[in-house]
């Protein structure tokens, strides 16, 4: 569904990415892994519209899509939760989840005062956060910063899923989570799988990755080192891989 | 046998205090405060002075307040987007000069001059936020260094002198003209104020625009993320301060009965008292309009009151300086809300 062929992404002299494939399929969570500097970062950046790549090329279902800007990305189809989720925290959960997106009031309040349609808002951010299985949640006016962590991460993957018909990108979710609420997003992740979406992971939380992922793609100086899955590979073998001490294919 | 007692669980169920509770509900609205102040202060007098409390005095506090308030309106705007605005005085001022000396010395037509004046203060507005915006400047710095220019651009346009109302058309001084709500008296001004404030309060929590102008202040990298044209926002709200500071150089003509480069000298720092006594943060996305509105009104009350009580004036400076002191301390309280 989403590919990406030959990216290369140079920062004045250093090179970010340096002539990456990358493949996702719908209904599948595909993990990157990477160690810092290896160039994860760059590449989601270049799949959801952040940074521009200097060459290759990005397709849509066998379309080839140049991202501007993030909203580029965005319009079709493709969100992303950000490691700092972005959400803004003095405003309350269904004006984050509607940031940028707010709906009008039906008739000529909406059309002429462009009121906002502030009922149906919430009425769909309790529907999204129920999709996800969030029932902690209850009160949609509640202000973000009064939620926790993982209540937090919660509200940013369920922006991402509202809107993300086709993908999601998530940047290290479960860094700053603890366990329950690493489960959780776990979790979430699953279901947004079981609809059918792409879900990209990006972490470096190895067990959490082979919890979740169907394939692996691994970056290694500013290339794919290879794809495994958490059946071909064990956790120590696709290390290995990550860190160069083996190759794909050679032997373990 | 008792079930095991688990501290931490016990903890985080027990019941709020009733600070917690104050906490919580001035998080939920920090009006409440500015409101909770203004309604003793006229209460407490009343009880020294009972003709205090009369309609005829509390209409002149807020004809006295409109021009400050219509300022603060800016002002809030301004903060909202975590900004502030050291000019909106000087541009008021400016656009007052311009006004009276096209009307009285060029013969432009009365109509013709308020627009020319409220627009000057659209460009200055908009100088401001592009200062801001593009040009990256500290929004406290880039408006100093505006509070100069737009001062001195005034007192040389005017030459420094005063415009009397004797020479000015009757529609520059319409907002003086007053008439009866009720028990009160209302000039144009006021009402012209009051119907700002309603359009902006609307504005500001019923659209996207309000919105966006919360979510810039509270976190202009989220907002970015999330699409909002954040740069577009900033200069947007310098622009439309700077349109309330023509309106309000309008309003003060009818005030004052005249134009005068020296009126209003205090207005930029009692326009951001106004607002910081209302509840809005500094910090940026936190506030409301009502709580400016209740904000200027306070220091109206204050003033008025105090010298109904024949007090030195003093004790009106240092009692709104110990209630900015206060409102700031509240707020820095407030924002440690938790879940």
């Amino acid at each position: 569904m989403l590919e990406a062929r030959g990216l290369v992404k140079a920062f004045g002299r250093v090179v970010g990415l340096d002539g990456v494939d990358l493949q996702l399929y719908p209904g599948e969570v595909l993990g990157v892994i990477g160690d810092n500097g290896a160039g994860k970062s760059t590449l989601i950046k270049c799949l959801t519209g952040a940074l521009i790549p200097d060459l290759g090329e990005i397709l849509l279902d066998g379309r080839a899509v140049a991202f501007k800007r993030p909203q580029d990305a965005r319009e079709v189809g493709i969100e992303t939760v950000y490691q700092t989720l972005a959400v803004a925290p003095a405003l309350d959960i269904a004006t984050n989840l509607f940031l940028g997106r707010e709906q009008r009031s039906p008739g000529l309040l909406g059309r002429l005062f462009r009121k906002l349609d502030k009922r149906a808002m919430r009425a769909a951010a309790a529907g999204s956060l129920a999709d996800l299985g969030i029932g902690t949640i209850q009160d949609m006016n509640q202000a973000v910063e009064t939620l926790s962590g993982g209540q937090r991460q919660a509200v940013a993957v369920a922006r991402a899923a509202a809107f993300g018909s086709r993908v999601v990108v998530l940047d290290e979710p479960t860094a700053a989570l603890g366990v329950k609420e690493s489960n959780q997003v776990l979790a979430m992740v699953k279901r947004l799988r079981e609809r059918g979406l792409g879900v990209i992971l990006i972490s470096h939380n190895m067990p959490h990755v082979f919890e979740v992922a169907d394939r692996i793609h691994i970056q290694r100086l500013g290339r794919c080192a290879g794809v495994v899955t958490p059946a071909s590979h064990s956790m120590s073998q696709t290390v290995a891989i990550m860190t160069g001490a083996a190759v794909l294919g050679g032997p373990a | 046998m008792m079930p095991p007692v688990h501290t931490a669980e016990e903890l985080a169920r027990r019941p709020l205090g009733p600070l917690e509770r104050a906490q919580r509900a001035l998080h939920a609205s920090p009006a409440i405060a500015p409101a909770v102040v203004l309604l003793l202060a006229i209460a407490a007098f009343a009880m020294v002075h009972p003709r205090f409390a009369s309609p005829t005095s509390l209409s002149l506090v807020l004809q006295q307040v409109a021009v400050i308030a219509a300022l603060a309106a800016g002002q809030t705007l301004v903060v909202l987007t975590a900004g502030i605005d050291l000019s909106v005085g000087a541009i008021t001022i400016l656009s007052m000069m311009v006004m009276a000396t096209l009307a009285a010395h060029h013969g432009v037509p009365a109509s013709f001059a308020i627009a020319a004046g409220v627009l000057l203060g659209v460009v200055a507005g908009t100088l401001n936020g592009l200062l801001v915006a593009k040009a990256k400047l500290p929004p406290f710095i880039a408006t100093l260094g505006m509070l100069g220019v737009f001062t001195a651009l005034g007192l040389l346009y005017s030459e420094g002198q005063s415009i009397p109302e004797s020479r000015l058309p009757a529609l520059l001084n319409q907002m003086g003209a007053t008439f009866p709500l009720g028990p009160f008296r209302i000039t144009l001004g006021v009402l012209l104020v009051l119907v700002l404030y309603a359009v902006l309060s609307f504005a500001l929590s019923q659209t996207a625009w309000g919105t966006h102008v919360y979510a810039v202040g509270d976190d202009a990298e989220a907002a970015r993320l999330a699409g909002i044209r954040v740069n577009a926002v900033l200069v947007g709200v310098y622009a439309l301060a700077g349109l309330i500071d023509g309106l309000a150089a309008w309003v003060l003509i009818g005030r004052a009965g005249a134009a005068s480069p020296n009126a209003i000298a205090e207005a930029n720092l009692e326009s951001i008292t106004a607002v910081v006594i209302g509840g809005v943060s500094l910090f940026g996305g936190r506030g409301s309009l009502v709580g400016a509105l209740l904000g200027a009104l306070t220091v109206g009350v204050l003033r008025s009151g105090l010298s109904f009580a024949r007090v030195d004036d003093q004790y009106r400076v240092m009692a709104v300086g110990l209630l900015v002191i206060l409102a700031v301390a509240i707020d820095q309280w407030i924002r440690k809300v938790r879940a």
